[in-house]
């Protein structure tokens, strides 16, 4: 049985540990707030932005000119995976879930033939990927959400992406990261960057005499060129907006249950305490009075 | 009281307008344009540039956009932009030291990709001060 006094020492440090994961929670909350309003405040020109892509798509689709960035390179070798993560622990499953999702996707492409580059955002997508496949990592980007997630940064990884692919470094390219649900619940989610998947619904109304012919300026072509590049930018932005926002909410919902835990501990080792406590006064008063019959 | 066109502004960070408007007047790639109710359903390129918003005959709104795109519809006007500024906001100070800045990245740019974005950030910069005097 641990002494008194290394209770007391324990329930102490319990207490101080408590206090860090409470205020971490609290500083995680309002961050959450922040971040989400941020995810929300993008979402509009995602949507759009869709909109118009699936207007010009389903127009372009199957037509010999199409930009690579829609119709692909025309084979499937080597995919480029962006792993979109923290670069900070202490968040619960959020960084393992996406890294597990990755690596079972590395192992299924690699089983199947295929080459595999990764992308890190974030510092713990790195740590936990590397050890597996460093050699397959080619460049991490850390801090890009450390002020909030900003257009410009997403658009830093884009540029990268597109140099990438105008270079004819990969053919497909893939984004893992969170998607951000509930305060409570995130999402691990894949989506194809790279060829622009056509919306089903834009390819069948494409069929439709009733859909709005659009004029263009200054052509189809000239848009598409310009918008595909801007997208592949904006779905970046929006990932890491949404694993801003997720991050926040993991670690905000993993600090009420450290701190949850930090209270229960402290109630056992304080009845613990305090039965020691018990039992060490009734052994000397025991000790005393049969001290006192003996005489 | 006159049909109106539902305009909206939209950055990658947020929604910044959506109002009804009578008439709005675009800076597309190709020349300015402006875009009344019932218009032919367009999608255009937008270069740096001013955008306009019209009620009751009279501009009530001016916006420098630094390019982006334009969807019109014969309801509809939406524009995305990457970055967009009342021009009210804008000081000539602000943005020749922006300019200056600009030039400079091109000059210390040694990659053809930096090279591009500082020339882009150059015209943004040259349209700024345009649209100011």
């Amino acid at each position: 049985m641990a002494s008194l006094k290394d209770l007391r020492a324990r329930i102490s440090s319990v207490k101080n540990t408590r206090k860090i994961t409470s205020a971490m929670k609290m500083v995680a909350a309002s961050k959450l707030r922040r971040a989400q309003e941020a995810a929300e405040a993008g979402r509009p020109y995602a949507e759009r932005m869709e909109r118009m892509l699936g207007n010009l798509a389903g127009s372009m689709v199957g037509q010999a000119g199409a930009p690579k960035l829609l119709a692909g390179t025309g084979k499937d070798a080597v995919h480029l995976l962006v792993v979109m993560t923290a670069d900070r622990g202490l968040c619960g499953g959020f960084n393992t879930n996406v890294a597990r999702n990755a690596r079972n996707l590395i192992k299924d492409l690699q089983a199947a033939g295929k080459q595999v580059k990764v992308l890190c955002v974030g510092r713990k997508g790195r740590d936990l990927l590397k050890r597996d496949f460093a050699s397959l990592i080619l460049q991490t980007y850390e801090g890009l959400t450390r002020r909030g997630a900003t257009f410009e940064n997403a658009d830093m990884v884009a540029q990268k992406v597109l140099s990438m692919f105008d270079a004819g470094e990969f053919d497909v390219c893939t984004v893992v990261y969170n998607k951000f649900q509930s305060a409570i619940a995130q999402v691990v989610t894949r989506q194809q960057l790279v060829p622009f998947p056509v919306p089903a619904v834009a390819a069948n109304t494409n069929d439709a005499a009733g859909k709005a012919l659009y004029e263009y300026e200054p052509s189809e072509e000239g848009i598409l060129a310009d918008l595909l590049p801007k997208n592949v930018s904006m779905q970046l932005f929006s990932a890491l907006l949404e694993g801003d926002a997720s991050e926040q909410g993991a670690r905000m919902s993993a600090m009420d249950n450290a701190t949850r835990n930090a209270g229960d501990m402290i109630n056992k080792l304080t009845l613990v305490y305090n039965r020691t406590r018990q039992a060490a006064i009734t052994k000397e008063l025991i000790e005393i009075i049969s001290g006192a019959e003996a005489l | 009281m006159a049909e109106t066109l539902e305009f909206e502004l939209v950055s990658p960070s947020k929604l910044l307008i959506s109002q009804p408007v009578e008439m709005v007047v675009v800076p597309g790639s190709e020349g300015n344009f402006g875009a009344l109710p019932q218009h032919a359903p367009m999608l255009s390129t937008v270069r740096p540039g001013v955008i306009d918003i019209y009620q009751k005959g009279a501009v009530v709104n001016r916006i420098f956009v630094a390019g982006g795109f334009a969807e019109v519809t014969e309801t509809r006007c939406t524009v995305l932009a990457e970055e967009a500024v009342p021009l009210a906001d804008l000081s000539r100070d602000a943005v020749q030291a922006r300019l200056t800045a600009a030039r400079e990245a091109l000059q210390e740019a040694d990659q053809p990709l930096e090279k591009a974005q500082a020339k882009n950030r150059i015209a943004v910069a040259e349209a700024m001060l345009a649209a100011l005097s």
